[in-house]
C-alpha cells in the first residue's frame, strides 16, 4: 500500500466529500465543548443501556445512512439521466452502485426497523427493557462501527466495486484489486455480528419477558412479526458470517474457495450469499408487516381482522423464505427441475402474503377510517405493494426471468417492494412512535405534504424502470448510447428522483419544525390507540411501566380504556434496572480499528486492536455489575411529574 | 384516493406502451422461437396479474371510500370482527389455484425454451462457443474452424446451439429477441438454445456485471439466409489470418477491441470448461494435483498476471 493510494484522490466530488467529513468531525467536539455537552452526552447516551434510547441512536443513524444512500441513488439517476453522460466514470458508478445497495438494505433498512424494534418492543409486552441490556447496547455499537468503516472507504482507499451482491470471481483480489471489496468484508461482518446478536437478545425479550397473561396468541402483531423476524436472523445470519469469512481469506489469505484457480467455486458465493440474502429480504419486510398491521387497525379503530391466519402466514413466509434462494440465478444454468421447483417455492410466498393484503383490506372494512400521516403511508402500501407483488410472481417464473434477469425490469420490482414494504412503513412507524418517546406528535400537515412528495415521485421514478427492462436495458449500465431509445424514460425517472428529494427534505424539515412549534402531548395516547406501549406516559420513564400491567386479551390498552378498567394495579415497588456502561462503546471503537487494521492487512495494529477486542469481553467477565433500584419516592416523583404536566395542559 | 388514479393511470400508460405499434419493446417483439414462447409467456402473466391488482384495487377503493371517518356518523362503532373461516379460505384458495396454473406454465415453458425447438426437431443444431474475456465476446465456430470477435453470424432458419464460458468474472449472454439469457462462467460451459425466423441484425449483450468497461459489452447477432452464411464462412475461411496462441492471450488481456475475424480457433489450444477439461473436475488425478501446487506458489506471490485460463 502506497500513501498516494490511501486517499482516493482526482475526483472533485470526493474531494468534497473529504471536506465534509473534516467540517462534520471537527464541528461535533467543538460544539459540544462549546455547549459543554460532553458529559450530557456520554452519560446519557453513548452509554445507554436502555433501549428506547439506543433505538433513537439505531434511527438517527438510518436516517444519516438513508442521507448518503440518498445522494447515491441521485447520482445514479443524474448520471443515466441522458444518454452517454459523463458525470461519473465507469468505476465511480460501480462504486456508487455498490454502495447504495449495501447502505440502504443493511445500514438503513435494517437499523430502522431494529431502532423501532428496540423502542416499541418492551413497551408493547409491558417490559422494562430487554433480556440483555449491555448486550443490546454492544449490537448498536458494532452495527455503528461496522457502517462508519464502510463510509470511510469512499475517501481513504475507494469503496467496492463489485456490487452489493459481491459476486466472485470479480469480487476476487484478481478482478478487485483494490481495498473496497476488503472493507465490504469486513464492514458488514463486524454489523453483521451486531445484527446476529439482536436476534438473539429479541428472540428471549419476547419469549420471556411478556407481560402476564400475554400468551403468544395475545401479542400485538409488531410483536410477533419481529420474533419471527428474529427467528430469521438466527438462522440466516451465521451464514453471512461464513460467506464473508471465507471472501476475507479468499482476498487477504490466499485461499481459492471461491475465486477461479484451483477448483474454487464462483456459485458457491452466489449461493450462500442468496440463502443469507433472501430471507435479509424477509428480514426487512416482515418488521414492516407488523408495523402496518398495528397502524392500520388502529386508524380503522377496529381490531386486526384475521389475527390467526396473519401468524400462520408470517411463520409460512418465514419457512418459504429459506428455500427460494436459487430464484436469484435460474440464468446459472441449473436444470429444469432445480428452476422449475425454485420457481414454485417462490410463487408459493404469495399465497400467505396475499391472504395478509385481504385482511388488512377486510380490517378496513368496516372500520372508521380517518388519515392521518401514518396512516397515508399504510393505505399507499397497499396498492404499490401488490404491483411489487405481482411482478415478484412474474419474475418468479424461471422461464420468463430468462428475460428479465439482471434488467431496470428486476431494479423496478424490488424497489417497488423494499420502497412501500419497508420505507413506507418505517416512515409511517416513524411517525406513528414519534409521540412516546418524544411526548408530541409531527406536525401532520407537514407530514402529509412530504407523503404525497414522496408517493408520487416514487412511482414516477421506478415504474419507467419496468418499461425500460422490458426493452431490454440491463441494470448497472453505468451509460447507453441514444439508439437504444432509452433516455426519455430515464429522465422521467430522474424528475422523480427529485420529487423524492423534495419529500425527504420535507420530512425532515418537519422534525425540525415539530420540536420548536407542536404541541406537547397531554396524555400517553395521542392516537387512541390499542396496544400497551401507549398505556404509559410519553415521554416513557426510565422503567416504562411503573406497575407492570396484566393482561387477559389482544388489545387489552384498548378494552381498559373502553371499559374504564386499568391494566395494572397495586402498590409501588422498588424498581431493578441495569446500569449504564461505556465497555459497549470502547469495544464498538476498537472494532472499528480492528476492522480499519484488517482491511489494509497491517498486521500488528490489527492484532493489538483485536486484543482490545478480547479484554473488553474478559473486563465484562470479571465485572461485578448488579444494575440499581429506583426507589419508591423517585418512583412517585417522576409519576407525579408526568401526571402533573398533564394537567397543566 | 388520488394515490390509486395515479396507480391506474400509470399502468394504463404501461398497457399503451405494451400495445405500442411503431416501436415494440425488445422483449416483447420476438424473432425466434425461444423468444416468442417467452414473450407469450410474460404477456399471459401480466394478463394474469393485472386481474389481481383489478380485484385487490377494487376492493380497496370502495373500503376506503364507504369507511372514512368523515363520511360515518360520529357515534358509529366498528364492529369486533375475529374473522371469517369461509372468506379466508377462499382468498387462500383462489391464490393457490393461480400458483398452480403459474407453475404448470412455468414448468412446460422452462422445459420448452431449454431445447431446441420442435420445429427443427430433425435438424442438427450448428453450435458456436461464445466466450468472455473482460469487456468482450469471442465466438468459435468447431465445425467451420473460424472464430469471431464481438459479432456473430449464423444461419437463420436453424436451430443453434451457443455454449457459454468466461474468462473472467461472471457474464450472461444474451439476444434478447432471440432468447433469454444464461451465465457464462469460469469453470463450466452452459449451453442456450436459439434460433432466428428470417434474416436480420439483432442487439446481443452482457447483462451480468462484469466490472468497469461493461456498460459497453454488446455485440451485433446477425442471422444470414443459408446461401449468404456459407459464402461468409468461405469468405472468412479464405482471407482472414489465423488465431494463433499469442494473439489470443494478447485478445484476452485487451480491455475493450472492435470486431475481429479469424480463420482458425482458440478451442484448439484452449479448450473450452467442459469434459474432462471442466473446473469441478478437481482433486484426484496426479495431474490435477500438480496443478493445484503450480497454483498455490503463483497464488502465494498474489500474481496478478495470473493466467487466467489455467485450470
Amino acid at each position: 500500500m502506497k500513501w498516494d493510494e490511501f486517499f482516493v484522490t482526482g475526483e472533485p466530488m470526493i474531494y468534497a466529500a473529504m471536506v465534509s467529513i473534516v467540517v462534520v468531525s471537527l464541528a461535533i467536539p467543538i460544539a459540544l465543548t462549546y455547549f459543554k455537552k460532553w458529559n450530557w452526552l456520554w452519560t446519557n447516551w453513548l452509554t445507554t443501556v436502555d433501549h428506547k434510547k439506543i433505538g433513537v441512536m439505531y434511527i438517527l443513524a438510518a436516517l444519516l445512512m438513508l442521507f448518503r444512500g440518498g445522494v447515491d441513488a441521485l447520482l445514479m439517476r443524474a448520471q443515466t439521466a441522458v444518454p452517454d453522460n459523463g458525470l461519473l466514470d465507469g468505476q465511480h458508478y460501480n462504486e456508487i452502485f455498490t454502495t447504495h445497495g449495501v447502505i440502504m438494505i443493511l445500514f438503513m433498512a435494517m437499523p430502522f426497523i431494529i431502532g423501532l424494534m428496540n423502542v416499541v418492543i418492551p413497551l408493547q409486552i409491558g417490559a422494562r427493557d430487554v433480556a440483555f441490556p449491555r448486550l443490546n447496547a454492544v449490537s448498536f455499537w458494532l452495527f455503528f462501527s461496522g457502517a462508519m468503516l464502510f463510509n470511510i472507504s469512499f475517501v481513504i482507499g475507494g469503496s467496492p466495486d463489485a456490487g452489493w451482491s459481491a459476486y466472485f470471481p470479480l469480487a476476487s483480489l484478481e478482478f478487485s484489486p483494490t481495498v473496497g471489496n476488503n472493507y465490504y468484508a469486513i464492514a458488514l461482518q463486524i454489523a453483521g455480528i451486531g445484527t446476529l446478536l439482536t436476534g438473539i437478545n429479541f428472540l428471549v425479550t419476547i419469549l420471556k419477558m411478556r407481560a402476564p397473561g400475554m400468551t403468544l396468541m395475545k401479542m400485538p402483531m409488531f410483536t410477533w412479526s419481529v420474533l419471527i423476524t428474529n427467528v430469521i436472523i438466527v438462522f440466516a445470519f451465521p451464514v453471512l458470517t461464513v460467506a464473508l469469512a471465507l471472501m476475507t481469506l479468499d482476498r487477504q489469505f490466499g485461499t481459492q474457495f471461491f475465486a477461479m484457480q484451483s477448483g474454487g467455486m464462483d456459485m458457491l458465493w452466489a449461493n450462500l450469499f442468496w440463502v443469507w440474502g433472501h430471507p435479509e429480504v424477509y428480514i426487512v419486510v416482515l418488521p414492516a408487516f407488523g408495523i402496518y398491521s398495528e397502524i392500520i387497525s388502529a386508524f380503522a379503530r377496529k381490531n386486526l381482522y384475521g389475527y390467526k391466519s396473519m401468524v400462520v402466514s408470517m411463520v409460512a413466509i418465514s419457512l418459504l423464505s429459506f428455500v427460494v434462494w436459487a430464484h436469484h440465478f435460474y440464468t446459472m444454468g441449473h436444470g429444469v427441475m432445480v428452476n422449475s421447483v425454485f420457481s414454485i417455492t417462490t410463487m408459493a410466498i404469495a399465497i400467505p402474503t396475499g391472504v395478509k393484503i385481504f385482511n388488512w383490506l377486510f380490517t378496513l372494512r368496516k372500520g372508521k377510517i380517518s388519515f392521518t400521516t401514518p396512516m397515508l403511508y399504510s393505505l399507499a402500501f397497499i396498492p404499490i405493494f401488490t404491483i411489487g407483488g405481482v411482478t415478484g410472481v412474474m419474475l418468479a417464473m424461471a422461464s420468463a426471468d430468462y428475460q428479465y434477469h439482471n434488467t431496470m425490469f428486476l431494479v423496478a420490482h424490488f424497489h417497488y417492494v423494499l420502497i412501500p414494504g419497508t420505507v413506507f412503513a418505517v416512515i409511517a412507524g416513524f411517525h406513528f412512535w414519534f409521540p412516546k418517546v418524544f411526548g408530541f406528535r409531527l406536525n401532520e400537515k407537514l407530514g402529509k405534504w412530504a407523503f404525497w412528495f414522496i408517493t408520487v415521485s416514487f412511482n414516477v421514478t421506478f415504474f419507467p424502470l419496468f418499461i425500460l427492462g422490458l426493452n431490454g436495458m440491463t441494470r448497472r449500465m453505468y451509460t447507453y448510447s441514444e439508439s437504444t431509445g432509452y433516455g426519455a424514460l430515464n429522465m422521467v425517472s430522474m424528475v422523480g428522483a427529485l420529487g423524492l428529494t423534495v419529500g425527504f427534505i420535507i420530512l425532515v424539515y418537519n422534525i425540525y419544525y415539530s420540536v420548536r412549534y407542536s404541541p406537547r402531548d397531554t396524555n400517553g395516547d395521542p392516537w387512541d390507540a390499542r396496544s400497551l406501549e401507549w398505556s404509559t406516559h410519553s415521554p416513557v420513564p426510565e422503567y416504562n411501566f411503573a406497575l407492570i400491567p396484566t393482561v387477559d386479551r389482544l388489545d387489552a390498552h384498548w378494552f381498559s380504556k373502553k371499559e374504564g378498567k386499568p391494566l395494572a394495579t397495586g402498590k409501588y415497588e422498588p424498581i431493578h434496572m441495569p446500569n449504564n456502561s461505556g465497555v459497549p462503546i470502547i469495544m464498538g471503537a476498537a472494532f472499528f480499528f480492528w476492522g480499519f487494521f484488517m482491511v489494509f492487512s497491517w498486521w500488528i495494529p490489527a492484532i493489538v486492536f483485536g486484543v482490545v477486542i478480547l479484554g473488553t469481553l474478559a473486563y465484562r467477565t470479571f465485572e461485578k455489575d448488579h444494575g440499581h433500584y429506583i426507589s419508591v419516592e423517585e418512583i412517585e416523583r417522576t409519576e407525579k411529574a408526568l401526571r402533573g404536566e398533564q394537567h397543566e395542559n | 384516493m388520488k394515490k390509486k388514479w395515479i396507480a391506474l393511470t400509470l399502468f394504463s400508460i404501461t398497457a399503451i406502451l405494451l400495445a405500442g405499434c411503431d416501436n415494440p419493446l425488445l422483449i416483447l417483439d420476438p424473432k425466434g422461437p425461444q423468444a416468442r414462447t417467452l414473450s407469450s409467456t410474460i404477456l399471459f402473466s401480466i394478463a394474469m396479474m393485472a386481474g389481481i391488482l383489478l380485484v385487490v384495487y377494487v376492493l380497496y377503493t370502495v373500503v376506503l371510500v364507504k369507511y372514512r371517518a368523515s363520511k360515518l356518523d360520529d357515534d358509529y362503532e366498528p364492529p369486533h370482527e375475529e374473522g371469517n373461516k369461509w372468506l379466508e379460505i377462499i382468498w387462500t384458495a383462489i391464490p393457490v389455484v393461480i400458483v398452480i396454473i403459474l407453475s404448470v406454465v412455468t414448468v412446460s415453458t422452462t422445459s420448452t425454451v431449454e431445447q431446441k425447438s420442435v420445429a427443427y426437431a430433425d435438424e442438427k443444431p450448428l453450435v458456436i462457443y461464445a466466450s468472455s474475456s473482460n469487456w468482450k465476446w469471442h465466438f468459435s465456430y468447431p465445425e467451420e474452424g473460424i472464430e469471431t470477435v464481438n459479432y456473430v453470424n449464423f444461419p437463420a432458419d436453424r436451430p443453434i446451439e451457443f455454449r457459454l464460458y468466461s474468462f473472467g468474472p461472471i457474464t450472461s449472454f444474451w439476444i434478447p429477441q432471440l432468447a433469454g439469457q444464461k451465465y457464462a462462467m469460469s469453470d463450466m460451459v452452459n449451453t442456450i438454445h436459439m434460433s432466428a425466423d428470417v434474416p436480420g441484425s439483432f442487439i446481443g449483450k452482457n447483462s451480468n456485471f462484469s466490472g468497469e468497461g461493461f456498460a459497453k459489452m454488446e455485440f451485433e447477432a446477425q442471422s444470414l439466409s443459408d446461401a449468404d452464411y456459407k459464402e461468409w464462412v468461405n469468405d472468412v475461411k479464405t482471407t482472414a489470418p489465423k488465431l494463433t496462441e499469442d494473439e489470443f492471450d494478447d485478445l484476452l488481456e485487451a480491455e475493450h477491441v472492435g470486431r475481429k475475424t479469424y480463420s482458425s480457433n482458440h478451442l484448439e489450444f484452449k479448450p473450452a470448461p467442459e469434459g474432462e477439461d471442466s473446473g469441478h473436475n478437481h482433486g484426484g488425478t496426479t495431474s490435477t494435483d500438480d496443478q493445484h501446487e503450480e497454483h498455490m506458489d503463483m497464488d502465494m506471490d498474489m500474481d496478478m498476471d495470473m493466467d487466467h485460463d489455467a485450470h
